[in-house]
């Protein structure tokens, strides 16, 4: 859920406003955890295929948006095993993937830059514009360098394994940890670059603003 | 025009660029050194990204420290994967008019004009973190086009690129009305330049025509010892 994956479309979901399907998932998901039937946990599933179905997303978005977290739901299926019983842990993972789906719905079926003008008008209900819109940046900025951090530590493991290095967590975090940080500086004078504004818009890495 | 006026820029007690005056008034500018002869910090002096330590730049008059030409001077990065900070082509296109004042319509509509004059229009709704090595240098220019700087420094904008990318990308310069101050090792970029640059040791080597620029450069690296 935590990429960006949008599928472009004109579907009712699609079309829906970004801030309804936010508060439409927070529903969903708060009334979904509350349930422990399987006949509830059927309907919510068929609502949710029902719009995947409307929205057209194909099978393999909707497959690779569960995938990253396949090995969370193994480990709670093997907690919930332990604990109860393995059509308890079935039901618990399950809740969850729809959960995981539904909260899939909505970054598939919405645009980046909507949600985060949604969300950054609701937050400005609450707090002062320039907070809003700082953590409505740093929201769309996590979705968009997930991948790049993930791209740094896919090279920084490949060159640790030409070198020999096996997996040594060290060896493959230190490095991955300091080009991120050193990406983060360039991205933070880009945005400033790309930022004309205020006196008090986006600082530079040292904290200064240039404007 | 761009004015440097005894220009030093010192980080802690390391010198970057020492005592550097020059007028920047020709429409392609080329600036060539060695890895760590300071172009880069050269080149962020002109639109603010970097202050001197000691004397002045100025932008049109204006100098960078009291007024930011950020608006006037567009900055194109090394690396766009650091540039481009938003997961759509047509999102990070507009990232830096969303506070220009235009409305939802007027953004979209100018990206689409800058899409379409570069014949990338298929890139709109991709996603950034997909796009190839070539893909993402253009839409970094497209990102600073949209702004309509009247002056773009790119900071080696060729390096990350194969033969066919960078091609594409030369040919793209060659489109653009802005003045161009290009930071590069692309020695055949370099020559076509209208004036080149040298900055050696942290001060200016050489200024001048191009081809003699380029010719002096070439001599002076097969010289020194390795």
């Amino acid at each position: 859920m935590l990429t960006s994956d949008y599928v472009p479309g004109d579907s009712a979901v699609h079309r829906a406003r970004p801030l309804i399907k936010v508060g439409l998932l927070f529903v969903f998901c708060t009334w979904l955890f509350l349930q422990e039937g399987w006949l509830s946990l059927s309907v919510a599933g068929m609502a949710l295929a029902a719009l995947l179905a409307v929205a057209r997303i194909p099978p393999r978005m909707v497959f690779a948006a569960v995938r990253p977290a396949l090995w969370v739901l193994g480990l709670i299926f093997l907690a919930q095993l332990f604990l109860a019983d393995w059509r308890f842990a079935g039901f618990v993972v399950l809740r969850f993937a729809v959960m995981i789906l539904a909260a899939s719905l909505l970054t598939l079926t919405t645009r980046t830059s909507d949600l985060v003008e949604a969300i950054e008008g609701a937050l400005s209900q609450f707090l002062p514009q320039r907070s809003a819109e700082a953590i409505s940046l740093a929201l769309s900025l996590c979705l968009r360098f997930i991948p790049r951090v993930r791209d740094i530590f896919d090279e920084v493991k490949n060159a640790q394994r030409a070198r020999g290095l096996g997996t040594s967590w060290r060896a493959l975090v230190t490095p991955t940890i300091v080009r991120a940080l050193k990406s983060a500086d360039e991205i933070a004078r880009a945005i400033v670059a790309r930022s004309p504004g205020p006196a008090d818009g986006p600082a530079m890495p040292d904290g200064r603003h240039v404007r | 025009m761009i004015q440097l006026e005894g220009v030093t820029v010192r980080k802690g007690d390391t010198l970057i660029l020492d005592a550097i005056s020059v007028t920047l008034t020709e429409r392609r500018i080329g600036i060539i050194g060695a890895n760590g002869s300071g172009k880069s910090t050269f080149a962020r002096l002109l639109n603010g990204l970097e202050r001197p330590t000691t004397g002045t730049v100025r932008v049109d008059g204006q100098p960078t420290d009291r007024k930011s030409p950020l608006g006037k001077v567009g900055f194109v990065f090394q690396n766009p994967d650091n540039q481009i900070v938003m997961p759509l082509v047509d999102e990070d296109l507009a990232f830096g008019l969303r506070k220009s004042g235009l409305s939802k319509f007027e953004i979209g509509a100018r990206v689409r004009s800058h899409l379409d004059r570069f014949g990338l229009t298929h890139l709109s709704e991709r996603r950034t973190h997909e796009l190839s090595g070539g893909e993402k240098q253009l839409v970094a220019l497209i990102g600073v086009l949209v702004m309509e700087p009247a002056i773009i420094v790119l900071d080696e904008p060729t390096t990350l690129l194969d033969l066919r990318n960078r091609r594409i990308l030369v040919s793209f310069l060659d489109r653009l009305d802005q003045t161009l101050i290009v930071v590069s090792h692309d020695l055949e970029l370099m020559a076509s330049m209208d004036r080149l640059i040298w900055i050696d040791e942290r001060r200016i080597r050489g200024d001048g025509d191009a081809g003699d620029i380029v010719r002096a450069y070439r001599e002076a690296i097969a010289t020194e010892p390795c």
